[in-house]
């Protein structure tokens, strides 16, 4: 049809220009010398002043590393990546010891500001309007943790959050400050032995969240953590732990953004949740890395380990995600649902254009009893790009009653691009109940003529679709971030659309 | 135990059988010299593992462990058992060729019955001399137990219909297992004509005395354009025994191909099957049911190649598994870039009867056209608490009820085997998996 060919030439065009967040904050930063050593890992540590205990545990961590190899299993393509041609850390150089807000280097403000990221305890996200009447109301008021290249530097509604008893902190405080909850959890959900990129990320990782929730309490505002690559030839590598104690609640947000450039910068996160019982924990994630030019020249390496552990009876934890950034992708978040009763939930929307390649999904692995699984994973493949849903469904031998559902679909947008799907479903048990369903269309010809029928343009009948398609998923993220994201799919779709 | 050294051991003791069995190996010259580079090939890779994505579930260096020798010829003694168990299989009308342990029986089989229009041959005549070296290269397709298929083939039946040739009676081959701790390689060829009508019956069987044995078979099929084929493959061999088969299908334009796999039988079995669609409007029927209980490991890996547009697929799997089976179904179907209008849908499901059992699928999709349709579907469960308690409220036994609905279960595999007769086959061996289980 007329409309694939359409497509083809829109998505050549979409460039570079489309990435709104692509401009770079010209500032003085302060890094590690280049390349990956012990010296670098004890330079961080030190940057940091972290206890002996936690250059131990990253040492130790990097020793793992290297005798591992890098892995090749996922449906990505890329050159060898250069470990020593990287700076592994990067830090604005800071004027003076700062006290207040309006200290931060007001280059790092203007940022933010143009990012749409208020680091003033004022209002809410760009996007949504405050009621009518003027102040927003205390549970639309966001916590915002900016972390610019290798560090935090800045913790929004910090008072606020401590008054509830909720505390939320760069990691590298909390290391120094709350170093019992910190030894108790870090690393005890993803391991510094998990994989490749996890076991690096242990060794250098500079900054991150950190959220305790304590028990009982629902945390009175959403978490929100923003992350910025701005230097060149660096790699950031955060840290985010989560504890949700007994009967508590808490909603994180997360985004990141960064400049375009020519070459390709790694980002190697490392992301721990701990819900104890009947605790819930919801993590949202709006990811618009850099995705590189038309040529596929540029763009984020994005090799994130995401996990939650359902640690309690009755525990709840939630991923949301809103992939359309990063040169590569290669991400699952997950869920251990230990606790009896407890619940993982995964939905996400990935679109891939132009070449960008992702391979995400998500694992929910089964060992307590009745335990329950809802996977809801939409992927939207335009331009030249690849897009792999990978996702495992387990139930252990003695998880009786667990249940899973999985929906994932597909959405095809012009002839060269790839939709794949690699579920892994096995059931060790025969009360466990799975139940995958996968599909991948194209847009049906018969509903687009429906709409153009009815005086929509093939353009805004193709959004509709598109909408009406994610709908499931974006219907899960916080209005906030909802406006965001649907912002974000226009963006990505647009002109890819035919 | 030491892996390392398990797998040198392993390898140790295939060279040895190799190297003691060449002169039985029939075709000389090229023959050998490709039978020499097959075997090389095994050895380089030596018995799959888990860590071959391909392989994840079925680990053969940790179940299968070893290679055992050739399976002797067979003797007046093996071929009277051979002979018995041929009498226990259902009747079927038709031609009929029997190998036993590897070597193709001419007193068991009937060739009176083959229609015009048939031509058999069977491999060692066919590798006499030398020639037809091709019949043991493998082609593209990789895998170290199709290259040790090929070096150690000792028979096999090539079968060709004739263009526009519509057979009315399916051609039988049966493979009957008589020795214990002997394996046997067969590899058969079947060539359908353009525009030819037929039905292949492939049936695996133990004789009496038959224990702990392997069997490696590589069957090669293709049907030319237009052609109809149904291919239906029964493998019930001893439940201690090895049977690992590759079967390569390439069908051409407009074929109509329904293929069944049942797995009763078997240990440790592997069932892998290549499909590669060649021409345009091609409609295929994929079906497989494994019925699994003891210690059985079953494993059916598909590999649907949709490389041309205009094509339909469609995949039913069923498993059923009682005790502390393992069932595995890998589906992989991918779409080539130029393969529009494709049309692929696979469902699997399997019914766990037993906490200790484990079902393992792994439907793939990989589409690199945009107007497609394709789907899978999985679902693992136990049977449904509320349909047996219906059952059981109108008087039938727990027994019964479970029969009743896992019959129903399979039955949505096995209605698509288009022939009356087959399908009864089929359907008899069913209920003979669970008459057993009383």
């Amino acid at each position: 049809m007329a409309a694939v060919q359409e497509t083809v030439d829109r998505v050549r065009r979409i460039d570079v220009d489309q990435y709104r967040y692509g401009f770079e904050t010209l500032i003085e930063s302060e890094k590690a010398p280049k390349g990956l050593s012990e010296d670098t890992v004890r330079f961080i540590s030190a940057k940091k002043h972290e206890p002996a205990w936690m250059l131990e545990w990253r040492l130790e961590a990097y020793r793992r590393w290297l005798t591992m190899t890098e892995p090749t299993w996922a449906r990505v393509d890329y050159p060898k990546i250069d470990y020593q041609d990287i700076y592994y850390y990067a830090a604005p150089k800071p004027k003076k010891a700062l006290t207040s807000i309006d200290e931060i280097d007001p280059e790092i403000l203007k940022t933010y500001e143009k990012l749409g990221i208020p680091l003033r305890e004022v209002a809410i996200l760009e996007g949504v309007e405050p009621p009518a009447g003027g102040e927003p109301s205390p549970s639309r008021k966001i916590a915002v943790d900016a972390v610019f290249d290798s560090v935090s530097v800045a913790t929004t509604f910090k008072e606020e959050l401590r008054k509830a008893g909720v505390i939320f902190m760069p990691i590298s405080e909390a290391i120094r400050e709350h170093p019992e909850l910190v030894k108790k959890y870090l690393g005890s959900v993803v391991p510094t032995s998990d994989n490749y990129f996890a076991t690096l990320n242990s060794a250098v990782f500079s900054d991150g969240s950190f959220v305790y929730v304590p028990p009982g309490v629902r945390c009175p505002m959403e978490l929100s953590t923003y992350f910025r690559i701005n230097e060149r030839n660096t790699g950031q590598f955060e840290r985010t732990l989560i504890i949700a104690e007994r009967g508590s609640y808490v909603s994180y947000l997360e985004g990141c953004t960064a400049p375009q450039r020519d070459e390709n910068q790694l980002h190697a996160a490392v992301v721990e949740l701990v819900a104890l019982d009947d605790a819930e924990i919801k993590y949202s994630t709006v990811q618009n890395w850099y995705p590189g030019n038309s040529e596929g020249k540029g763009g984020i390496y994005n090799f994130v380990t995401k996990r939650g552990d359902c640690r309690g009876v009755n525990s709840k934890i939630s991923w949301t995600q809103v992939e359309t950034g990063s040169a590569i992708t290669w991400k699952y978040p997950s869920c251990i649902l230990r606790g009896d009763n407890s619940r993982g939930e995964f939905y996400s929307i990935a679109i891939s254009n132009g070449h960008q390649q992702v391979d995400s999904g998500t694992k929910m692995l089964h060992l307590g009893k009745n335990t329950t699984s809802r996977i809801i994973s939409k992927g939207i493949a335009a331009g030249v790009s690849q897009n792999t849903y990978r996702g495992l469904v387990t139930a252990h031998r003695k998880a009786t009653g667990a249940r899973n559902y999985t929906a994932c679909d597909s959405l095809l947008i012009g002839d060269k691009c790839g939709a794949h799907t690699v579920p892994y479903v096995e059931a060790k048990n025969s009360s466990a109940l799975f139940e995958h369903e996968a599909t991948t269309s194209k847009i049906s010809e018969d509903v687009l003529f429906y709409c153009t029928q009815r005086g929509l343009s093939q353009e805004e009948a193709v959004g509709l679709v598109v909408n009406g398609f994610v709908k499931d998923v974006l219907q899960q993220l916080p209005m906030e971030f909802a406006v965001e994201a649907q912002k974000l799919i226009s963006i990505s779709l647009e002109g890819s659309v035919g | 135990m030491n892996v390392v050294l398990a797998k040198s051991e392993t390898r140790q003791a295939v060279s040895d059988v190799f190297a003691s069995v060449r002169d039985r190996l029939p075709g000389a010259g090229k023959a050998a010299e490709t039978r020499t580079q097959a075997f090389e090939a095994f050895e380089r890779a030596g018995l799959p593992h888990r860590r071959l994505e391909d392989w994840k579930y079925t680990d053969l260096r940790a179940l299968m462990r070893e290679v055992l020798p050739l399976a002797a010829v067979p003797d007046a003694n093996a071929l009277n058992r051979a002979e018995a168990a041929l009498a226990a299989l259902p009747e079927v009308d038709g031609s009929r060729l029997v190998l036993v342990d590897g070597a193709f029986a001419p007193a068991l089989s009937k060739l009176a019955g083959l229609e015009a229009g048939v031509h058999v041959q069977t491999l060692r005549e066919a590798l006499k001399d030398g020639r037809n070296a091709e019949l043991l290269s493998n082609g593209t397709e990789p895998g170290a137990m199709i290259a040790l298929n090929a070096a150690m083939a000792t028979d096999g039946a090539l079968v060709t219909v004739a263009d526009g040739k519509a057979l009315t009676k399916p051609i039988h081959i049966v493979h009957v297992a008589t020795r214990a701790s002997a394996a046997s390689y067969t590899r058969s060829f079947l060539k359908i004509g353009k525009a030819a009508r037929a039905t292949l019956l492939e049936s695996f069987v133990a004789a009496d005395g038959a224990k702990s044995y392997q069997v490696n078979d590589a069957v090669s099929i293709s049907v030319g354009d237009d052609a109809h084929l149904q291919h239906v493959r029964l493998m019930a061999d001893s439940a201690d025994a090895t049977n690992i088969t590759t079967v390569i299908f390439t069908i051409g334009a407009k074929v109509r191909l329904t293929t069944f796999n049942m797995t009763s039988g078997g240990g440790l079995s592997r069932y892998q099957g290549h499909l590669t669609f060649a021409g345009e409007g091609a409609e295929v029927n994929a079906n497989g049911v494994n019925l699994l209980n003891g210690r059985q490991h079953a494993d059916t890996t598909l590999f649907l190649d949709h490389a041309v547009p205009h094509c339909m697929s469609r995949e039913v799997f069923r498993s059923v598994l009682d005790d502390r089976a393992h069932s595995v179904f890998q589906g992989r179907i991918i779409v080539r870039p130029d393969a529009q209008k494709t049309d692929a849908k696979m469902m699997t499901r399997a019914l766990l009867l037993s906490d200790e059992a484990e079902a393992d699928n792994k439907p793939e999709l990989e589409i690199f056209a945009d107007d497609v349709t394709c789907g899978h579907g999985a679902t693992t469960g136990a049977l449904d608490e509320s349909l047996l308690f219906y059952l059981r409220a109108r008087g039938l036994s727990e027994k019964e009820a479970q029969a009743l609905l896992i019959q129903a279960f399979v039955g949505e595999a096995i209605e698509t085997i288009a022939s009356d007769d087959l399908r009864e086959v089929a359907i008899a061996t069913a209920q003979r998996w669970l008459e057993v289980r009383g």
